[in-house]
């Protein structure tokens, strides 16, 4: 008890209970995760006896259940790759439409954060009171609801005749306001007397941009870019309206529709469809972190 | 030579080159989303689209006695009132418990920050299997003698989607908030430590004042992805889930099904109403708030 009561005692134990809280808060956090990579090397066979009763369900219009229990397996029986067998060999519609996320998400990508970089620029270097009120509308549109934004992106793409083509997602998607918000909040963290040095040394403007202010942002904008391709690779809304053609649907509207005949491969698609973000994710991780906070505003 | 011609050439220079840089995005922002919605905004004090009589309100009141849209609008505005200031709050609580020198942390962050990485739909049959009727968590609580729930379709769906909305925002809603209070000055905290003050009053006074830049910035992200749990709503029961998982979201997209764009439209212009009266008050806050340490 007297020991207890020191101090330098105290606050060991004190660190070991929250170091124990954190790490049953981080197991919580990655364990769906863990659950659907290893789900995904257990055969059809265990697969239909574990989840059974719930992928049996939710063919049947969701109303019959099987009275099976349904078991949360964290180790499979037997280590199988028939899952990922059957994807890459006997469902080659999974791979189209992962193809299809592909050659929506990559674009939008790559075109938002680049027109973003040129806007936020925009928006740090020169003030004023019009533009002030502009990027106020720039963040009220990027808190809206995309439910809000949907009418008007069906109308325009009408009026364009792109409707139903992949164009109508991915050009509204390019000129998303999101990334412009965080960037400028990052590019007007930068010092002045960087830019005026350069302009004393005879830089043009699209040299200081090229040269000062995007070299500064890198690690922003890496981490906006990683955020922008993670909200996109998810996108259910935009296909489900703007898309005629089913075949033309990203594998993020499907996976959620896997029936009784695709028991045997359900998890290895997941896994399939995850492993993009989380080789972006272990790329960019340290830029997530410390590019973003700069825009959180966080002084020094 | 004359000080003014000059001068004022110069700021007309500086004008046009401001403009130049903003105007590729803002054709597209007036062409992909103005524009388009002065139209919305059109359509919802129409009659309809053909023969175009100007009814005012009308769409509006009917807005009103639409029991689906009240019933999803307060769906959304339940779950969003309790889910986002909890995440924020918790959040920010996690954060200043790990704040403290923690082996291993760079993995504990990695961890934390995955909900955020995986995608949505690779998920999705991990929670179906855990909310399932006969899933995981039913067989958890039955153990303590306690009834099965059918969480997707009892009032319960309402902690579900809060859990997963959890399981997503807090993760990294709590780096941010580390690395904010990482960058509170700390002799600050210890002058006004010395001269007697109390910890409840530093951390109101001080430390939250400092934060309340990075405290509206999570706030917005956390709406953001508030919204955005249509997503994981929609891939795990459908179209049309029970009644107290109808979200605003569902009736939109049920009324674009449908076709009728006076309902959606005005729909569309409320709930923007809505978002930019709650926004405003929301910054005018954060610099009342934290008007001090603004430089």
């Amino acid at each position: 008890m007297i020991q207890l009561r020191s101090p330098k005692v105290r606050e060991h134990f004190l660190t070991a209970l929250l170091f124990i809280l954190a790490l049953l808060a981080a197991i919580l956090f990655i364990l769906p995760t863990v659950l659907t990579i290893s789900n995904s090397f257990m055969s059809e066979k265990e697969i239909t006896a574990n989840y059974g009763a719930m992928i049996e369900s939710a063919t049947a219009d969701k109303k019959t259940y099987i009275s099976e229990e349904l078991n949360l397996k964290f180790i499979p029986d037997k280590v199988s790759f028939s899952q990922y067998a059957s994807v890459l060999f006997k469902s080659p519609d999974y791979l189209l439409k992962f193809w299809n996320s592909v050659i929506l998400v990559v674009p939008i990508t790559v075109f938002q954060i680049l027109l973003a970089a040129f806007t936020a620029y925009g928006f740090s270097r020169y003030r004023g009171r019009i533009r002030e009120i502009i990027f106020f509308m720039y963040i009220i549109l990027m808190l809206m609801p995309y439910q809000v934004t949907l009418v008007p992106n069906y109308l325009v793409s009408d009026w364009l005749g792109i409707l139903g083509t992949r164009w109508a997602i991915i050009l509204p998607g390019i000129f998303s306001p999101f990334s412009v918000y965080l960037l400028t909040k990052v590019m007007r963290r930068i010092p002045k007397a960087y830019y005026e040095a350069a302009r004393l040394d005879g830089a043009s403007e699209f040299q200081i941009f090229w040269h000062i202010c995007l070299p500064l942002t890198r690690s922003a904008m890496l981490s906006v870019g990683l955020l922008v391709f993670i909200d996109y690779w998810n996108m259910v809304e935009q296909p489900l309206i703007l898309l005629k053609d089913q075949d033309q649907f990203p594998l993020s509207v499907f996976l959620s529709q896997i029936n009784s005949g695709d028991v045997g491969l359900a998890f290895a698609v997941a896994v399939v469809y995850m492993i993009p973000a989380l080789l972006l994710f272990l790329y960019g991780e340290e830029y997530l972190v410390e590019g973003i906070t700069y825009s959180g505003g966080v002084k020094g | 030579m004359q000080p003014t011609t000059p001068k004022r050439r110069q700021r007309i220079i500086e004008h046009c080159k401001a403009w130049s840089w903003l105007t590729p995005s803002l054709i597209g922002v007036l062409v992909f989303f103005i524009i388009p919605f002065c139209v919305v905004i059109y359509y919802s004090v129409l009659d309809n689209p053909i023969f175009a009589n100007f009814v005012g309100l009308d769409n509006f009141i009917k807005l009103f006695s639409n029991s689906a849209f009240i019933r999803a609008a307060r769906n959304t505005a339940i779950f969003s009132v309790i889910a986002v200031p909890l995440s924020v709050v918790l959040s920010l609580w996690m954060a200043f418990a790990l704040n403290s020198k923690i082996p291993g942390k760079s993995w504990l962050r990695s961890c934390f920050l995955c909900p955020l990485m995986v995608p949505i739909a690779s998920v999705v049959l991990v929670w179906q299997v855990i909310f399932h009727y006969h899933g995981t968590l039913n067989q958890i609580t039955s153990v303590f003698g306690i009834e099965p729930v059918d969480w997707f379709k009892t009032n319960w769906s309402y902690f579900v989607l809060t859990i997963m909305f959890l399981w997503k925002t807090l993760g990294y809603n709590m780096i941010l908030f580390m690395s904010a209070i990482a960058g509170i000055p700390r002799d600050i905290v210890e002058v006004a430590q010395l001269e007697g003050a109390s910890g409840w009053y530093t951390f109101l006074h001080i430390k939250l004042r400092y934060l309340s830049p990075t405290i509206l910035f999570v706030t917005i992200l956390s709406i953001i992805s508030s919204f955005k749990m249509f997503r994981e709503v929609y891939l795990l029961t459908g179209d049309y889930p029970f009644e107290s998982m109808y979200l605003l979201q569902h009736f939109m997209n049920n009324t674009f099904n449908s076709l009728d764009y006076q309902k959606l439209s005005s729909a569309a212009v409320l709930l923007s109403v809505v978002m930019v009266i709650l926004i405003g008050i929301m910054f005018l806050i954060e610099r009342k708030f934290g008007e001090d340490v603004e430089e």
